[in-house]
C-alpha cells in the first residue's frame, strides 16, 4: 500500500477492502525491509498485530472510533508503557516510563495502533536528527541528507511509507522544518492546544505535540483526537475542540494572506523563494489576496529563542543524574562525582552545549542581561504578531533557508545550524499554530516547504488554506524511489 | 556595661521558618501527604520527578498561603507565580524546587510580641509557597532515599532582622505557630518537621550603625535547641570579635546533643540557584472577591482572643495569653464556661491541673483531649458544695485519663461532701476524744496542731468534709 494516506485508509476499512490487521503488516514489511537504511524507529510494538486483530473486531462490532485501526509513529520522547522512551539520549536507553503520555492515551481511544517509536535528535535538540545515541535517521529522498529534525524519525517514517502518521514535538521548528526536508505535510497546534504531559520537556514554554502526515487533511484528523485539554497540563487551554469539516474545501475568497518580503531576502535559496512565490500566485488563484509587508523583529528571535529555550531546557534536563532512573556509571566517587561522570558519559555534546548555554544565561549576574531580555524580545515579537494578525488571516513564509543538506554538514558548524532556524522559532515564542506543507522540488529533486502561521487556536483556517492548495496542487503526492540496503 | 546581658554587644536576629502546610494531599500532585507512612508509599510520577510530568496546583494551598498573609498583616501579592530553585541533591527528585523568588504571594507584614519592654512588631518580609523535598537515610552501606515529602506543601515565612534575644525569637515563633493552629493552616510540630527555623544572626558593639557580618544556623528541632543555639552563636560570635577575630558569612549546623555549632559551608560555595519563572504552571490571579472570600475565613486571632479574655472573662493578660496560645485549648475553655459559666474556674484547671498533665506527657496544648461539657460538670459539682477541690483534682485527673464521667464517678465512689452537719459534729468529737495530745499542744498555744485535727477529720470522711468547715468547727469546740 505504499503511499496511501490515512484518510484513504479509513475508507478502505470501511469499505472492507483492505482490514487494520493487512494494514499493519504491510508496514511492518516496510519497516522491516527499508528500516535499515533509513533508521527511522527505535523500538517497535510488539503488541501492534493483535492490537490492530482487536481494531478489527471493533469494527466488525459497529465501532467508528476516529483513527479505529489506523497505524501511527510516535516521536521517542513521549513517553509509552510498553516500549523503552530513551529521546535519543545514552542517559535513557531502556527507560521504561512508569505512566503513559495523555497524546498517547488519546490514540489508543481513538482505535490507532502504535507502531513503534520513532528517532530524534537527543532530547529534541538538533535540525538535523543526527545527534541520537541511536545513530542518524536518513532522508528518504536521498539517504545521503539528513532529514531535518527534530522530528527526523516521525518525517522519514512517513516519506518512507513505513508509518501513514506520526506524532511529533515542535520547539523551535522540529515538526514544520522535517516535513518541509521531506515532501510532508505538519502543523504545530497553538501552545496549550494540546496536552505536554509524558511529553520529555525541552523548553516547556515552547513544546508542542504535533501531527505529520503526507496531506494537511491527515493532519487535520490526527490533531483532532489530540487535542483537548488537560487536567494534568496547566498550560493546557480549557475548551479547545477542534472541528475541521468545515475546514476542506477550496474557497478562500475573502482570505488574506500576508507576506512578508523581508523573509524573503538574501540567505534563502532562490528555488525555495521561487516556490514561495508560485504558491502565492495559487492562494490568489483560489481567492485570497496576497499582502506584502515587512515583517519586524526577525533577526533577534533565533538569539532569544536560544536563550529561552537552553535556560528551561538547562533546568528541564538536570533530573537526569543518574539517582532515580537511567544510565548510571559503573564506578563513581563521591556525590559529585555521580553526577559529574553521569551527566558526562550520559548526554551527547549538543544536549551539553545547549546545558551550558542554558545554565550560563541564566546564572547570577547574567540573568537581567541574557534571559530577561531575552523575555523582552519574546514579548516585542508577540507584539509584532499580533499587529500583522490584526491585518491578516494568515501569514505564508518559508520553513527553511535551505532544502535538506548533507548529513554531517551541520556538526560541523552549529551556528550555522541554530540560524537556519530563522523562518520557525518565532512560531514558538509566540505561541502560535503553523501549518508546514510541500510547495516544490529544488533541481536536485530535494523537496521545498512552506507554512501558514495563523493566530491563536486559528488551526481550522489554517487547515482550509492548506487543504485547498493541496486539493489544487500535486507536491503532496509525490514519493521517493526508496533504497533496500545491499 | 550595657547591651546583650551586659556584653557591650547587641544581638540582630532575622528568621527563615518553614511550615508544612496540613493540606490532605501534595502542592502539585494527589499524593497523600499523611506523616509515617512506610517509605516511598505516598509517591506518583510527579513527585518523583519521572520524565515529562507536569505540575498542577493544589488550590488549597494558595487559600491557606492566602490566610497566613492576612493573618500577619501582609500584602496578597493578588498576582503571583512560581520560580524554579535549581540545585543538584538527591532528596530532590526534579534537580529544581518548584519555589517563588520574584512575586512572593505575601509580602510587608508583621506580628506583634510580647517583650520584656512590652509589646514589639517583628516585621515579615515576604511570605512564599513552596515544596519539600525528601528525606535521605542513611545507613553503614548506603544512603536511601525516601520521596514521601516531596511535594508536600510548604510557607517560607521571612523575617526582618527585628529580634534581638532568644527570647524574642521564641515569643515570635510561638506567635508564628499559634497563628497558624488557629487558621488551620499547620500543625507546626517541630519534632515531626512540621515547623522549621533557619536562625540569621549578628553581633554589634552598642553603638555601632553597621549590621555585623551574619551567619545563618540550622538544624534545630525544638523551640528550646532554638533558643541554646541562639545563646551559643550569640556567645560564639562576641567571643571571636573580642579575640580580635572576624565573622565569617557562612551557613553553621547546630548539634543539639553536644550543644555546639558547626560551621557547614561559607559564602563563597554558596549555590547559584538560577532562579526563573516555571513554565509549567500559569502565572496566579487572585480576584478581588476571591481575597475577600478568604479574608471572611479568618477566624478570631490569638491577639483578639486574648483582649476580648480579659474584657469578657476579667482574666489576667497573662492568663488569657496562656489560654489562647493554641486555639484547641481556647475553645475547650470558651465551651467549659458557657456550659458552667465560670470562667476563673475554667482558666485554673486549664492551665493548672490540665498544663501539669499535658506536660507530663509531653503533649502540646493542641493534643488536648477534654470534652467541655466533663470539665464543666467538675466545675459545677464544686460550685454546688456537692464536692470539695482536693477531690475535684482528683475527679480531673481521671477525666483527663480515662474520660470518665465526673457525676456518675463521684457518685459510684461515694465521694459527695458530707451534708449532714450532725454527722460532722460526732466525728470531730471523736477526734477530739481520740487525740488528747494534740488538742493539749493547741490549747497551750502550739496553734499548728489544729492541721493534724483537721487532717484526721479529712481521714476519716475520705476527703468528703468540707476543710474549711471542719477548720471552724474544731476552733469552736477547743476555744
Amino acid at each position: 500500500m505504499p503511499g496511501i494516506t490515512a484518510t484513504e485508509l479509513k475508507k478502505q476499512f470501511a469499505a472492507g477492502e483492505s482490514s487494520s490487521v493487512q494494514s499493519v503488516a504491510g508496514y511492518m514489511a516496510a519497516i522491516e525491509r527499508y528500516d535499515n537504511v533509513y533508521n527511522c524507529y527505535t523500538a517497535l510494538n510488539a503488541r501492534a498485530a493483535e492490537e490492530a486483530a482487536e481494531a478489527d473486531r471493533l469494527r466488525a462490532a459497529g465501532c467508528d472510533a476516529p483513527l479505529l485501526g489506523v497505524p501511527i509513529a510516535v516521536k521517542d520522547n513521549i513517553v509509552t508503557t510498553d516500549m523503552p522512551t530513551t529521546a535519543g539520549s545514552r542517559i535513557l536507553q531502556g527507560f521504561m516510563s512508569p505512566y503513559e503520555a495523555t497524546v498517547i492515551t488519546r490514540l489508543r481511544r481513538a482505535g490507532a495502533v502504535i507502531l513503534g517509536k520513532v528517532n530524534m535528535d537527543e532530547f529534541a535538540m538538533g535540525s538535523t536528527t543526527e545527534t541520537s545515541y541511536s545513530g542518524a535517521t536518513k532522508n528518504p529522498w536521498d539517504a545521503d541528507k539528513v532529514p531535518g529534525g527534530s522530528s527526523g524519525g516521525s518525517a522519514a517514517a512517513v516519506a518512507a511509507d513505513e508509518a501513514p502518521l506520526a506524532l511529533g514535538s515542535d520547539t523551535g521548528g522540529s515538526i514544520r522544518q522535517p516535513c518541509a526536508y521531506c515532501g510532508l505535510s505538519g502543523i504545530k497546534p497553538t501552545y496549550g492546544a494540546v496536552s505536554r504531559y509524558g511529553l520529555l520537556a525541552y523548553g516547556s514554554s515552547l513544546d508542542q505535540i504535533g501531527p505529520i502526515a503526507h496531506t494537511v487533511e491527515d493532519c487535520a484528523l490526527l490533531l483532532s483526537v489530540i487535542a483537548g485539554y488537560d487536567e494534568k497540563d496547566s498550560t493546557s487551554t480549557r475548551d479547545v475542540a477542534f472541528d475541521f469539516s468545515g475546514s476542506l474545501h477550496d474557497d478562500l475568497r475573502g482570505r488574506k494572506i500576508g507576506l512578508p518580503v523581508n523573509y524573503l531576502g538574501e540567505g534563502l535559496d532562490p528555488q525555495i523563494r521561487a516556490a514561495i512565490m508560485e504558491a502565492c500566485r495559487k492562494f490568489a488563484e483560489l481567492g485570497a489576496e496576497i499582502c506584502e509587508f515587512e515583517m519586524p523583529m526577525i533577526e533577534y528571535a533565533v538569539p532569544a529563542y536560544y536563550i529561552i529555550a537552553s535556560a528551561e531546557a538547562s533546568s528541564n534536563l538536570s533530573r537526569y543524574d543518574g539517582v532515580k532512573y537511567g544510565y548510571h556509571p559503573e564506578s563513581f566517587g563521591d556525590l559529585e562525582d555521580l553526577y559529574l561522570t553521569t551527566r558526562s558519559e550520559g548526554f551527547g555534546l549538543e544536549v551539553k552545549r545547549r546545558i551550558m548555554l542554558g545554565a550560563f544565561a541564566l546564572s547570577s549576574g547574567y540573568y537581567d542581561a541574557y534571559y530577561q531580555k531575552a523575555l523582552k524580545v519574546r514579548a516585542l515579537i508577540r507584539d509584532a504578531f499580533n499587529r500583522a494578525f490584526a491585518q491578516y488571516d494568515a501569514i505564508i513564509s518559508p520553513v527553511a533557508p535551505t532544502t535538506a543538506p548533507r548529513l554531517g554538514d551541520s556538526l560541523t558548524d552549529p551556528l550555522a545550524m541554530y540560524l537556519s532556524d530563522i523562518y520557525t522559532v518565532s512560531v514558538n515564542l509566540v505561541g502560535i499554530p503553523a501549518v508546514s506543507l510541500p510547495c516544490g522540488f529544488a533541481d536536485d529533486g530535494m523537496p521545498i516547504g512552506m507554512q501558514l502561521l495563523g493566530r491563536d487556536l486559528s488551526e481550522p483556517v489554517l487547515v482550509n488554506m492548506a487543504h485547498a492548495y493541496q486539493m489544487h496542487t500535486d507536491w503532496h503526492t509525490k514519493r521517493p524511489t526508496l533504497k533496500e540496503a545491499e | 556595661m550595657s547591651g546583650y546581658k551586659n556584653t557591650g554587644y547587641e544581638v540582630v536576629i532575622g528568621l527563615e521558618v518553614h511550615v508544612e502546610l496540613n493540606t490532605a494531599t501534595k502542592i502539585f500532585c494527589n499524593c497523600s501527604t499523611a506523616f509515617g507512612a512506610a517509605p516511598n508509599t505516598h509517591v506518583c510520577p510527579v513527585c518523583t520527578g519521572m520524565p515529562g510530568v507536569l505540575p498542577v496546583m493544589n488550590r488549597m494551598v494558595l487559600e491557606k498561603a492566602v490566610k497566613a498573609g492576612l493573618a500577619t498583616n501582609c500584602t496578597i501579592t493578588q498576582q503571583c507565580k512560581f520560580d524554579r530553585k535549581n540545585y543538584f541533591y538527591p532528596d530532590l527528585p526534579k534537580a529544581y524546587q518548584t519555589s517563588q523568588l520574584y512575586l512572593p504571594i505575601c509580602r510587608n507584614g508583621y506580628v506583634e510580641i510580647d517583650t520584656a519592654d512590652g509589646t514589639k512588631q517583628v516585621r515579615i518580609h515576604q511570605i512564599h509557597m513552596e515544596e519539600d523535598a525528601g528525606k535521605l537515610i542513611h545507613g553503614d552501606a548506603a544512603t536511601l532515599i525516601d520521596y514521601n515529602r516531596c511535594g508536600v506543601p510548604l510557607l517560607e515565612i521571612v523575617s526582618e532582622p527585628d529580634m534581638c534575644s532568644a527570647e524574642e525569637v521564641l515569643a515570635y515563633l510561638e506567635k508564628l505557630k499559634a497563628t497558624m493552629e488557629y487558621l488551620n493552616v499547620s500543625d507546626c510540630k517541630m519534632q515531626e518537621g512540621s515547623m522549621r527555623a533557619d536562625v540569621n544572626l549578628s553581633v554589634r558593639r552598642v553603638g555601632d550603625t553597621e549590621l555585623g557580618t551574619r551567619t545563618e544556623t540550622k538544624n534545630m528541632n525544638s523551640f528550646k535547641a532554638i533558643a541554646r543555639a541562639i545563646e551559643y552563636e550569640i556567645f560564639r560570635q562576641i567571643e571571636v570579635l573580642e579575640d580580635g577575630g572576624t565573622i565569617r558569612q557562612e551557613t553553621r549546623r547546630w548539634d543539639d546533643n553536644k550543644g555546639v555549632g558547626y560551621a557547614m559551608r561559607s559564602k563563597e560555595d554558596a549555590h547559584d540557584y538560577r532562579y526563573f519563572p516555571e513554565p509549567d504552571l500559569a502565572p496566579i490571579n487572585i480576584s478581588d472577591e476571591t481575597l475577600e472570600a478568604i479574608r471572611g475565613t479568618i477566624p478570631e486571632l490569638p491577639d483578639q482572643k486574648r483582649a476580648r479574655y480579659v474584657e469578657e472573662y476579667k482574666l489576667s493578660a497573662y492568663d488569657a495569653g496562656q489560654l489562647t496560645r493554641s486555639r484547641h485549648l481556647a475553645e475547650i475553655f470558651e465551651q467549659t464556661v458557657r456550659l458552667c459559666g465560670q470562667p476563673k474556674e475554667a482558666a485554673n484547671f486549664l492551665l493548672g491541673d490540665c498544663m501539669r498533665l499535658l506536660n507530663q506527657d509531653g503533649k502540646e496544648p493542641a493534643e488536648l483531649r477534654l470534652a467541655p461539657e466533663k470539665l464543666a460538670e467538675i466545675i459545677k459539682l464544686v460550685q454546688a458544695g456537692s464536692i470539695n477541690k482536693t477531690t475535684a483534682k482528683a475527679v480531673f485527673e481521671k477525666v483527663y485519663a480515662e474520660d470518665i464521667d465526673p457525676v456518675a464517678y463521684v457518685k459510684e465512689n461515694g465521694l459527695e461532701m458530707m451534708s449532714d452537719d450532725g454527722e460532722l459534729d460526732q466525728l470531730v468529737a471523736d477526734i477530739i476524744a481520740a487525740n488528747p495530745k494534740s488538742v493539749a499542744d493547741y490549747q497551750s498555744g502550739k496553734k499548728a496542731a489544729i492541721g493534724f485535727l483537721v487532717g484526721q477529720v479529712m481521714k476519716a470522711t475520705k476527703g468528703k468534709a468540707d476543710a474549711g468547715k471542719v477548720n471552724a468547727k474544731l476552733r469552736e469546740l477547743l476555744g
